[in-house]
């Protein structure tokens, strides 16, 4: 039983996993973002190519680690979906 | 400084050892020992096939040019793979479901299995990895020649490219062409290519290493080292940053061999998952020390030496044998997993696209014509590879070599590139027609080839098209279309091509209708996840089960076609291996097929098989719009919810009815049981006394009158419950006369002794004639007035009885003096067994008002109390005839 004015369980699940899946999508668009952000400054004096460098291969493994975090939950949601298919079948 | 001819054993000696793994993961995969093979580490490595020489040599050599340009070849792929749950896993779910064999398929697929889109995407993918394939054949071959010049000798480089072309193809028709079924997975050559993506991966991080740490003495120094280097400012051109990162990313899902690993070699989506974020992770390890290494070589090497082969120059000039050997051997593999993966994906677009479609039309019937389509297949793919070896090696002859690797790359990409809209669109958008998708991918290879493949040859265009235009038509000048001139090169080209090539798309896919099964495979592509591969598109035709098998045989093989079969008959509950040719049959066997052939060969085949009618209007309706089927369906769930909830309801209620029934005569049953046992004991004590004797006479005569007491009480009782059952159940006959309804009353009185002590007192309309059943009207003024004796329990009982006309009826109250009825008693008195406070005075069953009651229903007239009338009051409602009330109704 889940206290009142709690969503029901499933409810909750299934809202995690939608917005999971938002943050999947988000993930490219955010690290598009990051990787055009030096547009704006390698013009100037301080964009050299040792420190741009630094800058953008942090943002890269940021990237890496959070697709890394998200990989596992999300096959798990791809498998849940597929299985809830077959058995709508 | 190793020898020559040293490179060149380790050369042939790491060939064989390729050639050996190769041959150990396909024995160890026939006896079905190789799971591993087929794990998300295998698969992910399988992908850096992306990382070709270009990565290995060239990327080294871009940076030493343009500074950190060279990371826009990196960064696109890994958005696409950490985007994978957007677009990729669409493309593996679809690719799998339909069992896509190349990206010519799936356009072809996807645009109704159209013959022309899959020529259309296999000439535009020969174009584009022509000089792809020249660009790994000419960096093996610079690679030997750096140690052959230092050994100072000058080896016939374009026999040493020859050379390597051929080992590449013997390699490719080996491991690439055993079977026919493109969606098996080359077990052989993954593995291979997985084992020189390790060697690739280490042999860069070897040689970045030893840069950083031992060259330039650490990782701060390194950073100086680049502060002070030539490209220590970084001059960013926005536009090729963007544009260059958009261009790989297209790239690395639109190329054949990208998308032969990445789709048809995928055997679970699952390594997707994995590959999200370990093959950006690769790329990454691949890239982080190519800056050092460009700012390290370009500080160390001599001006006059090519950037492009820093990762192997530098070692030498440091001296360190091992670590050249180790990084030729590096660059070696990527050039060899690229071609051959490349000519494999590339052979089986030529065969399934170009080669089946032309022997199918070629043959007297098609697909009756006797003899193995496998060999002919087969026979094409082979011929197919060395074909695009030779002529990769014809491009690196007569290009020279003498371009900088990084831009062939780039032409490549932007060709290749054409190929999006046409995918992304089918994939998303269901309206995306095979007019508009053919129109938009012809125009992108048309203004692609003008505008950067052409000019890419030293010569490909006189000089007079390039400064003038064509026939003084200034404004299709190769390299300012338009008349906008300024652009670089390969941004100009991948604007205006992709601009075009997505407005025509688009344009003409709004305007033209698409075929039913253009509109089928739209919709179970763009719907992969709801709907799975359950496009149907075959009627149910009188082909012969036989004919089929026999087809299939020749596609797939005796044993995998019999296999098949056997299973389908098995499906449909038959013996042996000739299934119904049913929709589903023939669906699924066309996917099959189409898993060897490509699915615009096996939709054709089964097509000519089938009588060529392929889609019924009815079936498209029916499953073209799953929108509306959706709708439907839900809508009728939600009706049959609604009847479920409304039957439930019903059933409740009478479950209810049934329920309070069942306690009613529960109590019924218990309340006659307690109204009989009451007489009965004192009938039986009394009898026992009589019986055991010694008692005087008057005592005698005293018990018998109590026994006979009660006896006629138990009589009364049992006379009413008859009464009672009789009139319930309405099997009363009614004896109808006229009669005055004084003369009813006065008969009711005088049964009752004139009321006894009551003072009885009439008024009104007695004279009102009636016609009823007086007897029965009778009784039921006998037992109030019998309720007034026994209840108005007062010093003078007095009842008043009124009788008024009112229309058809007459309205006759009994009101007395008495205490009257509790209001909380109302509801229930005239209930069986009902009774005022004191039973025993009332010396009844409680039967009485029951009785009334059930006569008033049956004479069609009621019976209620009256309350506020200071004593109890009873109020008769009684129609004046019954007869005419009944003809009435």
């Amino acid at each position: 039983m889940s206290a009142p004015g709690d969503p029901p369980f499933l409810e909750r699940r299934s809202y995690r996993r939608r917005r999971l899946s938002d943050a999947a999508r988000a993930l490219p668009i955010f690290g598009t973002v990051l990787f055009m952000l030096p547009v704006l400054w390698a013009a100037g004096p301080g964009g050299t190519t040792a420190r741009s460098g630094l800058y953008l291969f942090g943002c890269w493994f940021v990237l890496i680690v959070i697709a890394a975090a998200l990989s596992r939950p999300l096959t798990r949601i791809a498998e849940a979906a597929r299985d809830d298919k077959d058995d709508a079948r | 400084m190793p020898a020559f001819d040293v490179i060149l054993i380790a050369c042939i000696l790491y060939a064989t050892f390729l050639f050996a793994v190769a041959f150990a993961a396909e024995r160890l995969a026939a006896r079905g020992r190789a799971r591993w093979l087929r794990g998300g580490a295998v698969y992910t490595l399988s992908l850096s096939i992306y990382c070709t020489a270009w990565t290995f040599y060239g990327a080294v050599g871009y940076a030493a040019r343009s500074g950190l340009e060279f990371v826009t070849i990196y960064l696109g792929p890994t958005l696409v793979l950490i985007g994978w749950w957007g677009l990729l896993r669409k493309l593996v779910r679809v690719g799998r479901a339909q069992r896509i064999t190349s990206v010519a398929d799936l356009i072809s697929s996807r645009f109704g299995k159209s013959n022309l889109l899959g020529g259309l995407v296999t000439l535009l993918a020969v174009f584009a990895t022509t000089p792809y394939i020249a660009l790994q054949l000419q960096s093996v071959t610079l690679s030997f020649a750096v140690f052959a010049a230092e050994d100072g000798m000058a080896p016939e480089l374009d026999a040493l490219g020859f050379w390597v072309a051929a080992g590449l193809a013997v390699f490719a028709v080996l491991f690439g062409t055993r079977r026919l079924d493109a969606n098996e997975r080359h077990d052989g050559i993954v593995a291979a290519i997985a084992t020189e993506a390790i060697v690739k991966l280490v042999a860069f991080i070897a040689v970045g290493v030893f840069v950083v740490f031992i060259v330039a003495g650490g990782p701060t120094q390194t950073f100086a080292a680049i502060d002070a280097s030539p490209i220590a400012a970084w001059e960013l051109r926005p536009g090729r940053w963007a544009g260059l990162t958009f261009l790989a990313a297209a790239a690395f899902i639109c190329l054949p061999r990208m998308f032969q690993v990445l789709v048809v070699e995928n055997s679970d989506e699952r390594h997707l998952a994995i590959a999200s974020w370990a093959f950006p992770l690769y790329l990454f390890a691949m890239s982080a020390f190519t800056v050092p290494i460009a700012a390290v070589g370009l500080a160390r090497l001599p001006a006059d030496s090519n950037p492009d082969l820093y990762v192997l120059s530098l070692p030498l000039a440091e001296n360190q044998d091992g670590l050249a050997l180790l990084a030729f051997l590096g660059g070696f593999s990527s050039a060899t997993s690229m071609v051959i993966v490349a000519a494999i994906a590339l052979a089986t677009m030529i065969s399934n696209h170009v080669v089946m479609p032309i022997w199918l039309r070629s043959g007297p019937s098609g697909a009756f014509v006797s003899g193995d389509v496998r060999n002919v297949a087969l026979s094409a793919r082979r011929i197919s590879i060395v074909g695009i070896l030779g002529l990769g090696y014809l491009y690196f002859r007569l290009s020279g070599g003498g371009e900088a690797l990084a831009s062939i790359g780039l032409i490549s990409f932007a060709g290749i590139a054409q190929v999006l809209p046409a995918m992304i669109g089918g994939l998303f958008w269901r309206g995306a027609t095979r007019v508009g998708a053919a129109a938009g991918l012809t125009l992108g290879l048309a203004i692609w080839v003008w505008t950067l493949f052409l000019p890419s040859f030293a010569g490909g265009l006189p000089e007079i098209v390039m400064t003038e235009g064509p026939f003084g038509a200034g404004w299709l000048r190769p390299e300012a279309l338009f008349g906008i001139a300024g652009i670089d090169p390969i941004l100009h080209t991948l604007c205006w091509s992709l601009l075009l090539n997505t407005g025509a798309l688009v344009l003409l896919s709004l305007v033209t209708f698409p075929s039913p099964i253009e509109r089928l495979q739209g919709a179970a592509m763009v719907n992969v996840f709801r709907t799975g591969p359950g496009a149907r598109g075959w009627q149910p035709t009188h082909v012969e089960a036989e004919d089929l098998l026999v087809m299939a045989q020749r596609i797939l093989g005796p044993a995998e076609a019999q296999a098949v079969f056997r299973a389908e008959a098995m499906r449909q509950g038959k013996l042996g291996y000739l299934p119904n040719p049913s929709q589903e049959f023939l669906e699924r066997l066309e996917r099959e097929l189409a898993g060897s052939v490509g699915g615009a060969t096996a939709h054709a085949m089964l097509g000519q098989m089938t009588g060529g009618g392929a889609v019924s209007v009815e079936e498209l309706m029916r499953v073209a719009d799953e929108t509306a089927q959706i709708m439907e369906y839900s809508a009728r769930l939600e009706t049959q919810s609604r009847e479920l909830a409304r039957t439930a309801a019903q059933l409740r209620e009478a479950n209810e009815k049934l329920t309070r029934l069942s306690v009613q005569k529960d109590a019924f049953l218990g309340q006659i049981s307690h109204e009989l046992r009451t007489p009965m004991t004192s009938i039986r004590s009394f009898s026992e006394i009589l019986r055991d004797g010694g008692m005087g006479d008057a005592d005698r005569a005293r018990f018998a009158g109590v026994i006979h007491d009660e006896a006629l009480r138990l009589t009364r009782l049992l006379d009413d419950l008859l009464d009672l059952s009789v009139l319930e159940s309405g099997q009363v006959s009614l004896r109808m006369a006229e009669e005055q309804l004084g003369a009813i009353l006065d008969r009711a009185i005088q049964a009752c002794d004139g009321g006894g002590p009551v003072r009885i007192e009439r008024r009104g309309a007695l004279d009102t004639v009636l016609v009823t059943d007086g007897d029965r009207l009778a009784q039921v003024f006998i037992n109030l007035v019998m309720n007034c004796r026994k209840y108005a329990l007062v010093a003078e009982p007095h009842l008043r009885i009124t009788a008024r006309r009112d229309g058809e009826m007459v309205e006759i109250d009994f009101v007395d003096n008495g205490p009257g009825i509790p209001t909380g008693e109302q509801e229930m008195m005239f209930e069986k067994f009902a009774r005022g406070g004191d039973s025993r005075a009332a010396g009844g069953a409680g039967l009485g008002l029951a009785i009334c009651r059930e006569i008033m229903t049956r004479l069609g007239g009621t019976i209620s109390y009256l309350p506020g009338q200071g004593g109890a009051a009873f109020r008769l409602r009684v129609p004046r005839a019954l007869g005419h009330l009944r003809a009435a109704e």
